[in-house]
């Protein structure tokens, strides 16, 4: 019996030992016109060697494309030594520290990461781990909600260069407790936020303003002004950041003259795979004045009875568990495996390991704009720096021109018809450090061929 | 012995790295470009280690933990069972780990096919109409639930339903959830049988009842028998039925909540359908409706048309509660628990349920014996039964965290301890149907020892542990000088 160690002199022994029959019996309490006449949907059972062959059959019939794609998760190297002692039983199969003598592993490897998270994005303190950016975006609004006790409109701004996903997981998130997201519009030009956008909330009740930066453009926005704006009229500023991006970019601690108040991101960047999707962690940081209004399990560092130091869960009585229905947030389970990669990761980056990698998927996605912007019928969407994507303008039609593309087994980025259709024939593309020059010169030269392939609009 | 591993700063050298694993260096004049204003003018203090310190310094992190592949870890309301390696290794095939999020539907195929076939034996074995696998743990699905019950009663103009029924025992994330989602909760009390007050149910149902959220079997580790008696009163009274899917180990392949009368439910995949826990997640929460809620289900789901496999957007379900994860949610987790259900195939699914029964019914049977109080005796154990401690505590001082901190020493992880905090110093076990014979019965000559060891030298016990890396850690402490952080000069 797969995965059940049981014999039959077993199962004998303890059914006798229980006073019953049959194991049938043990669920004689269970009215009987409930009970399961088929589970015909599910197929019988494979061996190990089957199912083993059956995904390699279908990994393989998915394969491994040339991409060029970003929008929120990033290819990037992963030292081998990460995911080889994040899958070592002793962290992959164990849970929530809640014994903390027998969890110290867990519980210390947390506490360094909330160091190296609040170290990176320039803030005092951080918890460990939301399910994602998205809803780490979304819990970060709630939490300015209850941390911003001056304003009572519950109504956060959001830039439209903020990644179109979160703005929606926002909107889901948030709006049955009354928060009211209102959309601020980007500059056409230069694909950022213009400080005008921000003009007719002069004298308004605004709880939080979000800034991402680099924005979903790849764009950097004017963090500086846009988190004075917001602190000289009693808002609140919640930074979505890259984390890659930080180890050149201004922490947002640093942001304007008082830094942001909250900073939230997707941690996959960090020795986490795209692994379509997930699973990747959000990590959110802030000040210590608000620590108490933040969702998630913290890790403190203490002392035990014979007054050594040791690591626990503190300020439980914020989560769901003691407070129940007053709690900051209903998360329990949240990203803790791929939070062990990520400080595995950070600690064979280092500071010198980040900054290289940082500047190095600049300069390739620099190298990769030139390159394509080589081919005729191409042009950059925006003037103005950007960090390791941008937006680039076709003049024919998009969706043909990576399906042409991917028939050659490069994806090329994404196509920002269906998200922001003002900018018509538009394809974000994204390069890493994980891109040669052979590979760029690859891309422009297929590309060329597709464009001419594809009729001009 | 006791050995402090350093905290990996404590490592640190400047100019120390694992240079191997850095891109090379592209110089200054790569970021000329970028405005001095928006640049970083200090590097982030990020530790300095070589790789093999790194390597050295987390593998040794990693043995002061206990887990399922090290010890018995018998956590109620977890279900901590074996998590198959063939799970993790098939989930981490290169290809499936190189696929982009948003990569077109014709380079995912494969995958696709995967979510599309997790999705339908997950209806199977809950009796649901439709499944969307993105929530992204347990709490998430609750989210995802209770957001659809809400756009339901909205999408029938019944705007006044906003409250949500929760019996006494819940987990705390029924109510936190509630209250996530814009509802009041309203707390039922159970009965001495740990079956829900009917009486009480009546009068809490009216014209404001959303719906009901409910575990099944409970967090007493009973099933509730009235259930259908349950449905009916909601469903009367205009409401939906939240099935909680925490318990959903104890009756895999023998109940289904869609034949109780669910509604909605989620379905923890790391519980169940053993996906790893991972210290603390990354879990999956799927989500399962009846036909009512279907057209309320979070996007993105995988739908098929012919033999393609393609995504289900917000166009194809005008009426979601939309998008809860910037992607798929946790789509290697998904992974994992389908590769798991293929394994154990229709019949396996009939046995976790039985022989995760079987265990714990033993297990309950054979602590009796050896003279320990079941909060429930008249009742049999579902996947898991609550002992309670109160006469230890009464007569000898010794508590139920006591026993706790105890079994540590013995080698075994603690149970569940205070909760459900209906049951006074209780110890919530779940043995799951991964466990041996052999083992439940050394679980049960601890349990012996230290009633002993309570009787004889009760300080021994309530001073434990004494093996483990640390004793009893100073929570008030940890709560009141907040060190959350390492600094370079402090010590705690």
């Amino acid at each position: 019996m797969a995965f059940i160690p049981h014999t039959e002199a077993d199962v004998a022994q303890m059914l006798a030992a229980i006073g019953v029959k049959r194991i049938e019996d043990l669920f004689d309490e269970i009215p009987a016109q409930l009970r399961v006449k088929s589970l015909a949907g599910v197929p019988e059972e494979l061996n190990e060697m089957e199912i083993g062959r059956l995904m390699s059959e279908r990994a393989r019939s998915d394969g491994v494309a040339l991409s060029f794609l970003g929008a929120g998760a990033y290819e990037h190297h992963i030292p081998a030594a990460v995911w080889a002692i994040t899958t070592r039983g002793e962290f992959y199969s164990s849970y929530t520290p809640y014994q903390a003598e027998a969890s110290q592993g867990t519980l210390q490897l947390i506490y360094e990461f909330q160091t190296m998270i609040a170290r990176l994005t320039g803030m005092e303190v951080s918890n460990a781990s939301m399910y994602d950016g998205a809803s780490a975006m979304a819990e970060a609004a709630l939490m300015a909600v209850r941390a911003n006790r001056k304003s009572k409109s519950a109504r956060i701004l959001v830039p439209t260069t903020v990644h179109p996903h979160y703005r929606r997981v926002a909107v889901v998130a948030a709006s049955n407790q009354g928060l009211k997201f209102e959309e601020l519009p980007y500059g056409a030009a230069e694909g950022s936020t213009p400080a005008a956008a921000l003009a007719k909330y002069e004298g308004e009740d605004v709880t939080a303003l979000v800034i991402q930066q680099p924005n979903f453009f790849g764009r950097l926005e004017d963090v500086d002004a846009l988190t004075d704006w917001a602190h000289a009229r009693g808002s609140l500023v919640i930074a979505v950041v890259n984390p890659t991006s930080l180890a050149v970019l201004k922490p947002p601690g640093e942001w304007g003259a008082r830094g942001a108040d909250i900073a939230v991101g997707e941690g996959q960047p960090l020795g986490v795979p795209l692994s379509s999707g997930g699973p990747y962690f959000g990590f959110m940081t802030t000040r210590m004045q608000h620590v108490r209004q933040m969702p998630g399990r913290l890790v403190g560092r203490t002392l035990d009875a014979a007054g050594h130091e040791g690591f626990t869960l503190t300020l439980q009585a914020r989560e769901q568990h003691i407070r129940r229905a007053r709690a900051t947030s209903n998360i329990c389970t949240n990203q803790g495996l791929l939070v062990t990669a990520a400080t595995i990761y950070l600690s064979l980056m280092g500071p010198q390991g980040m900054a290289r990698t940082a500047a190095s998927a600049h300069a390739r996605a620099r190298e990769l704009v030139a390159a394509l912007m080589r081919v005729p019928g191409v042009r950059l969407a925006f003037a103005g720096a950007y960090f390791h994507e941008a937006v680039l303008q076709l003049d024919r039609p998009v969706a043909p021109v990576l399906k042409a593309l991917a028939a050659r087994g490069i994806l090329g980025g994404l196509d920002l018809s269906a998200y922001y259709p003002e900018l018509g024939a538009a394809l974000l593309v994204c390069a890493t450090e994980t891109k040669s020059a052979a590979d760029i010169e690859r891309y422009r030269a297929t590309l060329q061929d597709a464009m001419q392939a594809v009729r001009a609009a | 012995m006791r050995v402090r591993e350093k905290v990996i700063y404590e490592y640190s050298h400047p100019g120390r790295g694992a240079s191997d694993q850095w891109p090379h260096d592209p110089g200054q004049a790569a970021l000329s470009d970028l405005p001095a204003t928006l640049r970083r003018t200090r590097a982030p203090e990020l530790p300095e280690v070589g790789e093999l310190e790194t390597v050295r310094h987390f593998t040794r992190l990693s043995q002061l933990n206990f887990s399922i592949d090290t010890h018995f870890y018998p956590l109620g309301s977890c279900t901590m069972k074996y998590n198959p390696r063939a799970c993790n290794q098939y989930a981490m095939l290169p290809e499936l780990l190189a696929r982009h999020p948003l990569a077109p539907e014709s380079h995912g195929q494969g995958f696709l096919a995967c979510m599309y076939e997790l999705q339908e034996m997950l209806k199977a074995v809950s009796g649901m109409e439709g499944v969307a696998l993105s929530p992204m743990a347990g709490a998430h699905g609750e989210f995802a639930g209770v957001a659809m019950i809400r756009a339901y009663h909205r999408a029938r103009g019944d705007l006044a339903r906003n409250e949500i029924i929760v019996p006494e025992a819940a987990h705390g994330t029924n109510p936190a959830t509630a209250t996530m989602c814009g509802c009041v909760v309203r707390e039922i009390p159970v009965d001495a049988q740990g079956d829900v007050v009917l009486q009480a149910l009546k009068a809490a149902v009216g014209p404001n009842t959303a719906g009901i959220m409910l575990t099944n079997p409970s967090t007493l580790g009973v099933f509730e028998r009235h259930i259908v008696e349950v449905a009916r009163i909601v469903h009367e009274a205009g409401g939906l039925l939240y099935y909680d899917g925490a318990n959903l180990n104890a009756i895999l392949g023998k109940v289904r909540p869609g034949d109780m009368g669910f509604d909605v439910i989620h379905m923890n995949l790391h519980k169940t359908f053993s996906t790893p826990h991972g210290g603390g997640g990354p879990g999956a929460g799927a989500v399962g409706v009846g036909a009512r809620l279907l057209p309320f289900m979070p996007i993105p789901i995988v739908g098929k048309d012919g033999e393609r496999y393609r995504w289900l957007a917000e166009s194809d379900l005008p009426q979601s509660i939309g998008r809860l994860s910037a992607f798929m949610g946790n789509a290697g987790v998904l992974l994992r628990a389908y590769i798991y259900m293929r394994l154990l195939g229709r019949e396996g699914m009939r046995r976790v349920g039985e022989y995760a029964t079987l265990n714990a019914n033993y297990l309950l049977k054979r602590l009796q014996a050896a003279g320990f109080d079941a909060a429930y005796p008249q009742r049999r154990a579902s996947h898991e039964f609550i002992v309670t401690l109160r006469r230890q505590a009464r007569e000898l001082n010794v508590t139920a965290m006591d026993f706790a901190k105890r079994l540590l020493d013995y080698g075994f992880h603690a149970p569940t301890t205070y909760f459900p905090l209906l049951v006074p110093e209780c110890l919530l076990i779940e043995p799951t149907e991964t466990e041996s014979k052999d083992v439940l019965d050394a679980f049960v000559t601890a349990m012996s020892q230290i009633q002993k060891e309570a009787e004889q030298e009760p300080g021994r016990v309530t001073s434990a542990p004494h093996t483990m890396p640390v004793r009893r850690l100073d929570d008030v402490r940890a709560a009141r000088q907040l060190d959350l952080t390492w600094k370079p000069t402090a010590q705690p």
